[in-house]
């Protein structure tokens, strides 16, 4: 069998596996009820069902009805995706960590890599720039309380 | 009267220095990230979210209204100016908008868009403050089975009025609601979908998901794409007020491009993108010269621009007096009434009048401000045209970690939104999307509270659905929306409108 609709092949899979994995952990794991004493299970397993149903009515439309081009899902922009991604979890461990004065200029620099048009020239403008506009608004603009300075200084 | 005693209520509210300086702001902030590519309103409302924490309801509120129709606004700028729509509402402006500018009336087009912008949003405001009170009447008869009903009918009315395949979106919403189901069960008080982890115990914040998604998903689909170099194509823009011409021939599209996009931003899904389209199909139908139509008509501009804000002035009325939200962006205003501790509903009127009528007011000292706004400092917002992405996607970074940081002041968030950013890159690259998503998410626990509690009221008899009248009218609506999208005749007809637009 040949799938004519790549996009719509995937999501539809995505679809099934979600709905499944979701009615199963449900009726597993948590007490369904009955009807007139709905049990936290009822509503999940419920919604699991419906979407795994629809899931394979867009699993076979994929498959059955052409469509232009066979819609191919495409490259995966790794690269960005990776950089941003990686940018956010660098973010996470650092700032309770090294506080925001360190964090801020590492994340704007390493998420600036993802760009195809990087330049050190303008990821230090932005990062100093954006560390001192983020102090200017978080700290003294709304008293947010977020680690400023490293922790082994004190901070 | 009534009407005019809460209007002058709302005045009082939305006129002190403080509302109208959050007014402003929003207004500001709206028109900026309507003229900056790449940044929606959804995004930047998420991302704003942690800041309100210190701000009060009302003047939290008016600031985030006033984003939603400021992006209105600015987005219709750049569609004229550089043939990129901000918004996705604005994407029929483009088409003639662009036009009008290459032949030397980008003033002109720009004036017929704030102007019938204004206009509209005056309407707009006065059709809400006239017709929410005897909605929200209406609501209080409601019971957990009209609610569910209701949300039913709201989460199928936003998937079929949108473009894309309906299966793929309804599949969408099945998955928000799933979702919002990682939380502890209010009856019981288990847990669930937790996985062990204290964090999710309490439920997954709509403001990861719509950060990661709405913000982290679209920077890298972005940065994935080979850059666009923006020229601006008009740099002085000369002449701004229409000529006598240009006024005779606009104001009546002005009309009936309000006139359509209030009723459609009523609807559950309607709202500015869904009264942009049709205001740009009505014009063309009903012109003399439709072979004027994307050869800058500007009708072609007023219509649409006059019923996209219309329709989003409107689409507050089903939020502020059901609770229920018709798209993202009120999804995402529901998110925050609660944050302040405002159950979003129909008794919002009575117990905050305050924020009710103060809203709706701002609303009307908003649009104004845009006007001034946009008009006559037209040149700084086709200056910042020109800030290219690498300048501005960090910052977009910067603001969504710090503001998913502070949600709790923990990390876990910040794993989290990694994670949904992955997602919502997938969904990108699937063509699913992600909007239906975020209102089923925020629907979902009230959803399930009310279908368990008038199942409890029925004894487990799923009929009562259908024997209530008022419940069963809102489930045949739905189904009839979906069937009547589903036919072939009117299916190729939704999606040649949409392409029209391409």
């Amino acid at each position: 069998m040949k799938i004519k609709s790549q996009r719509d092949f995937w999501s539809g899979l995505m679809f099934v596996v979600v709905g499944v994995a979701f009615a199963c952990g449900s009726i597993i794991n948590y007490s369904f009820g009955t009807s007139a004493r709905p049990g936290p299970g009822y509503f999940p397993f419920g919604l699991g069902v419906l979407l795994a149903v629809l899931g394979a009515v867009v699993l076979f439309k994929a498959l059955t009805i052409e469509s232009e081009g066979g819609q191919p899902v495409g490259a995966f922009a790794w690269k960005p995706l990776l950089i941003v991604v990686g940018a956010i979890i660098l973010f996470g461990f650092a700032l309770p960590r090294l506080g925001m004065i360190i964090t801020l200029p590492l994340l704007i620099t390493v998420s600036s890599f993802a760009s195809d048009e990087f330049r050190w020239r303008d990821a230090l403008l932005s990062s100093v720039v954006l560390t001192a506009g983020s102090y200017a608004i978080f700290i003294w603009g709304l008293n947010l309380v977020i680690p400023i300075w490293p922790t082994f200084l004190g901070g | 009267m009534d009407l005019i005693n809460n209007l002058m209520m709302g005045f009082g509210t939305a006129f002190t220095p403080e509302n109208l300086m959050y007014a402003f702001g929003g207004a500001v902030l709206g028109t900026l990230i309507g003229v900056l590519p790449g940044l929606g309103p959804v995004a930047t409302i998420a991302m704003l979210l942690p800041s309100i924490y210190s701000l009060d309801a009302t003047p939290a509120l008016i600031m985030l209204a006033g984003i939603y129709y400021g992006a209105q606004y600015g987005g219709s700028t750049t569609a004229i100016l550089i043939n990129v729509p901000g918004e996705s509402s604005s994407v029929v402006t483009a088409i003639d908008g662009y036009q009008m500018a290459r032949q030397g009336r980008a003033g002109s087009a720009l004036a017929a868009a704030g102007l019938g912008s204004f206009f509209a949003g005056c309407v707009g405001t006065v059709i809400i403050a006239a017709f929410a009170p005897p909605l929200t009447e209406l609501a209080f008869k409601f019971g957990p089975a009209e609610y569910f009903s209701l949300m039913v009918l709201g989460l199928i009315g936003a998937v079929v009025l949108a473009s894309g395949s309906l299966v793929k979106a309804i599949s969408m919403i099945l998955l928000g609601l799933l979702l919002g189901q990682v939380n502890t069960d209010v009856i019981s008080g288990t847990p669930r979908f937790s996985f062990d982890v204290p964090e999710l115990t309490d439920g997954i914040n709509f403001v990861v998901i719509a950060m990661g998604i709405f913000g982290f998903g679209e920077i890298i689909a972005n940065l994935g794409q080979p850059a666009e170099h923006r020229e601006v194509f008009t740099k002085d823009v000369k002449g701004l007020w229409p000529t006598k011409q240009d006024f005779h021939d606009a104001w009546p599209a002005v009309l009936r491009g309000t006139a359509l996009g209030s009723l459609l931003g009523v609807l559950p899904g309607g709202g500015a993108l869904l009264a942009s389209f049709a205001a740009y199909t009505l014009e063309k139908k009903i012109s003399k010269t439709p072979e004027k139509f994307g050869k800058g008509a500007i009708q072609g501009v007023a219509g649409p621009e006059s019923a996209n804000n219309a329709g989003a002035q409107t689409s507050f009325i089903p939020m502020l007096t059901l609770g229920i939200p018709p798209n993202a962006v009120m999804a995402l205003m529901v998110g925050a009434m609660t944050i302040k501790g405002i159950q979003p509903g129909p008794q919002v009127m009575t117990s905050n009048p305050e924020l009710f009528w103060g809203l709706i007011a701002s609303m009307w000292v908003g649009n104004l401000m845009l006007v001034i706004l946009n008009l006559p400092l037209i040149g700084i917002w086709i200056k910042l045209l020109t800030v290219p992405y690498r300048f501005l996607f960090p910052a977009i970074v910067v603001f969504c970690c710090i503001g998913t940081y502070t949600l709790n002041n923990n990390n876990f968030d910040v794993f989290m939104t990694a994670a949904f950013a992955v997602v919502g890159y997938i969904f990108y690259k699937l063509s699913c999307e992600a909007a239906p998503l975020l209102l089923g998410f925020i629907l979902g626990p009230m959803m399930e509270e009310n279908l368990r509690r008038a199942l409890l009221l029925s004894r487990g008899d799923w009929s009562t659905f259908l024997s209530r009248p008022l419940s069963a009218g809102l489930l045949i609506a739905a189904a009839l929306m979906v069937v009547v999208v589903m036919l072939p005749s009117i299916k190729n007809k939704r999606e040649e409108a949409f392409q029209d637009a391409d």
